[in-house]
């Protein structure tokens, strides 16, 4: 409860203000400067989940925040503490992921000195946060911290940093937490204006090929319900980006899966002949237009948003709406006759049939057809989470995603490393479906030593890690693009795998030939402990469909 | 590429400077100038700022200056009749053969000499950015030894205001 008079000092704060919110889990790493938090952590019943790098921090509280919709919150020291979270915060910024973080700082009296350990953290993320805080006076910070949380979660989310002085945080104070917030330059539009709803239901009834193309934002939003709905009663294709995957079920008839330039050839065809895009909760960025001058040149394009700065960013738009993709579905659907465009839908089961999802000739065990097994094994009702590469791209088209919050990776900013503390965030935060991290060696050697995080934790998490000793998605740029010259993409000294799994206390299986594959993942999938999958595959390995630079998305590269 | 006249209500908070023309520049906009002081209302700063671009970065500039949480509220005013001033020292030469010439000039601008120096004189000057860069023009001949623009300020004429609803406890915004 909050005690509205009661002196406490601003550790003692941000405690109560966890209590208000929620707060679960804390992920953090320890150090002088936030010692105070700690402590007073310490006295509470919430988790706290030590980390082996700062950077996993944020990366694990962002998976926690993507499965269970709630903030998560962070915990650094000062200087090296916080800078170390810098990537971590930029990803979850790119990936608009609602996290908290509050770093340690110097005492006040230090603070612009070169003190030890110091280093201007909410300088340094301005570009990369929602917002941030320097707390000066501790009187302020109860204000600050219910702030923080606001803006994290609310309109688009995304990250906000708290740096707080050691004084601070053991500062008396008497401030209450406030009952209310009052942002008078923070009122994100959440309700669409009637009459750009009114217009873009016009422009349904007009149009003879609309497609519906589905971002993170639906996610965010949690409108996949409603998305469903329209793309029933208005009988369209639905296509998705990579933040997307899941939000609409790939295993419906209306669904073309995933766009871009690593896209399904279907999609990609699809945007180049539909008449209407009508873009939910997206960003349009350049992995997904390929070509600007060539991107859906048939199409009006209608732009659903919460944050108005997307719209008209990267491309024209025909028709703005800016609000909360629930709320304007909600008023959109009455305006919507039934309809059906059986016209379009034919011309998309032509173009399914014509340009099929395909991989092409190739090794023993192909990395595509492992993830076919592992979506077919697991009925598509796991979670995924990624680390960035070639991976990263058989992982979205070739799963089979079903369920919405069940594909999770640094779509945005592509760090590799995300996945292992994302596994760990994300195993927390799902009590009942398994959690499978699918890697190669690059990305997973990236934040190694989180697995002695998920050991301690005792997260049956399944990591399946393709291995071909190289860098193999900058393979395939230096293969098109750099005269086959491949540089500094070759690791000659990586670890053993499965022995490195077993070092830690897991488990640790190997696939190195196709009939391998059945029984490993499901002796994987039985394990009632961390099972690390090394499975070996040839660097020659391609990710196909891909759309050159300066080509449309129907001009793709496909298999031999 | 056209300049625009935005006028931002911010608040007055440390750091707000830093996140605005952080933004300028990481996003590749232009400014031409910029000019803050704080309001009738302590608490609120108003930022005067004149940007380069075509429409499209101009409306950008606008969206993403609003997602600045510190931000309140951004008018274009160029468009508006407004009072657009900026104040510029410029220090120059001015041997006592060429004084009387150079009082001449600042007289026809209507600006003063705030100091005066064996061969130098400070002339202060105000006006809207014609104005100014016609006197420093004038003034070129003489040697201009420094100068100091403030980057505009600006008002809406009559009774109408822009943001002024930030009088008072600034709540009403």
């Amino acid at each position: 409860m909050v005690q509205q008079s009661k002196e406490r000092t601003g550790s003692q704060v941000l405690m109560e203000v966890f209590q208000n919110e929620g707060v679960e889990i804390v992920f953090g790493y320890p150090g002088g400067a936030v010692l105070p938090l700690y402590h007073e952590l310490a006295k509470t019943d919430i988790k706290h989940v030590l980390v082996r790098h700062e950077q996993s921090a944020v990366h694990a509280a962002s998976g926690y925040a993507r499965i269970s919709g709630k903030t998560g919150v962070c915990f650094a020291t000062s200087g090296p503490g916080a800078t170390n979270l810098v990537t971590g915060i930029a990803t979850a910024y790119m990936d608009s992921v609602p996290v908290v973080i509050f770093t340690g700082q110097v005492p006040t009296f230090m603070v612009g000195s070169d003190a030890f350990q110091e280093t201007d953290i909410t300088g340094i993320t301005i570009p990369i946060t929602k917002h941030n805080y320097l707390v000066n006076n501790v009187e302020e910070l109860p204000r600050i911290a219910k702030e923080a949380f606001y803006i994290a979660k609310t309109g688009r989310p995304g990250p906000v940093l708290v740096d707080i002085p050691k004084d601070v945080a053991l500062a008396p104070c008497k401030a209450p937490i406030p009952e209310k917030i009052e942002l008078r330059g923070y009122k994100p539009t959440y309700k669409g204006h009637p009459g750009q709803v009114r217009a873009l239901a016009k422009l349904i009834k007009e149009a003879e090929r609309p497609l519906l193309f589905v971002g993170g934002g639906v996610v965010a939003s949690g409108a996949e319900d409603l998305v469903f709905e329209l793309a029933e009663k208005i009988q369209v294709p639905v296509a998705t980006s990579l933040t997307g995957l899941g939000a609409f079920p790939e295993n419906h008839p209306l669904s073309v899966g995933m766009v871009g330039l690593h896209g399904k050839p279907c999609a990609n065809h699809a945007f180049t002949e539909c008449d209407l895009l009508i873009g939910l909760g997206v960003r349009f960025d350049d992995r997904v237009t390929g070509a600007i001058e060539k991107f859906a040149p048939q199409a009006k394009i209608a732009h659903l948003d919460i944050d108005p700065a997307e719209i008209g960013k990267n491309l024209r738009v025909d028709l703005p709406l800016v609000g909360d993709i629930s709320s304007v579905l909600k008023e959109l659907l009455p305006l919507v006759e039934t309809s059906r465009h059986d016209a379009w839908l034919k011309r998309i089961k032509e173009l399914r049939n014509k340009y099929p999802l395909t991989y092409g000739p190739g090794g023993e065990v192909r990395p595509q057809w492992v993830i076919e097994r592992l979506g077919e094994m697991t009925r598509g009702q796991a979670i995924i989470t990624t680390d960035v590469g070639q991976h990263q791209m058989w992982a979205a088209l070739f799963y089979g995603y079903t369920k919405s919050r069940t594909y999770i990776s640094s779509c945005g900013l592509g760090t590799m490393g995300y996945g292992l503390p994302a596994a760990i965030g994300a195993g927390l935060a799902s009590k009942d479906m398994q959690v499978w991290l699918i890697t190669g060696d690059g990305s997973f050697q990236m934040n190694m030593p989180e697995l002695a995080t998920a050991m301690e934790q005792g997260l049956p998490l399944k990591i399946l890690l393709f291995n071909n000793q190289s860098l193999a998605m900058v393979r395939q740029l230096q293969h098109f693009y750099y005269e086959k010259q491949y540089t500094a993409i070759e690791f000659t000294g990586n670890p053993d795998f499965v022995r490195l799994a077993e070092c830690y206390g897991a488990e640790g299986l190997r696939i190195t030939k196709k009939e391998d594959v059945l029984p490993v993942l499901s002796q994987a999938m039985k394990n009632n402990r961390l099972t690390l999958i090394e499975c070996l595959i040839s660097e020659e390995e391609m990710v196909y469909p891909m759309v050159p630079p300066g080509a449309g998305l129907n001009e793709m590269i496909m298999p031999d | 590429m056209m300049k625009r006249t935005l006028s931002v209500l911010v608040e007055n908070r440390p750091g707000v400077l830093t996140r605005v023309a952080g933004l300028f520049s990481r996003r590749g906009y232009n400014i031409h100038s910029l000019a803050v002081g704080h309001t009738e209302n302590p608490s609120i700063s108003r930022m005067t700022i004149v940007v380069e671009g075509d429409a499209h970065i101009i409306e950008q500039v606008e969206k993403q200056l609003n997602k600045l949480i510190d931000v309140i509220k951004i008018s274009d005013i160029t468009d508006e009749p407004y009072v657009g001033r900026e104040l510029v020292l410029i220090k120059v030469n001015a041997e006592p053969d060429v004084r009387g010439e150079i009082m001449q000039i600042v007289e026809i601008f209507r600006a003063r000499i705030v100091d005066i120096a064996r061969n130098s004189v400070i002339i202060e000057a105000t006006g809207d950015e014609e104005k100014i860069d016609a006197i420093e023009a004038s003034l070129k001949p003489f040697g201009i030894r420094e100068m100091v623009r403030t980057g505009k300020i600006a008002m809406i004429r009559g009774a109408k205001t822009k943001g002024m609803e930030a009088s008072g406890d600034g709540s009403a915004i």
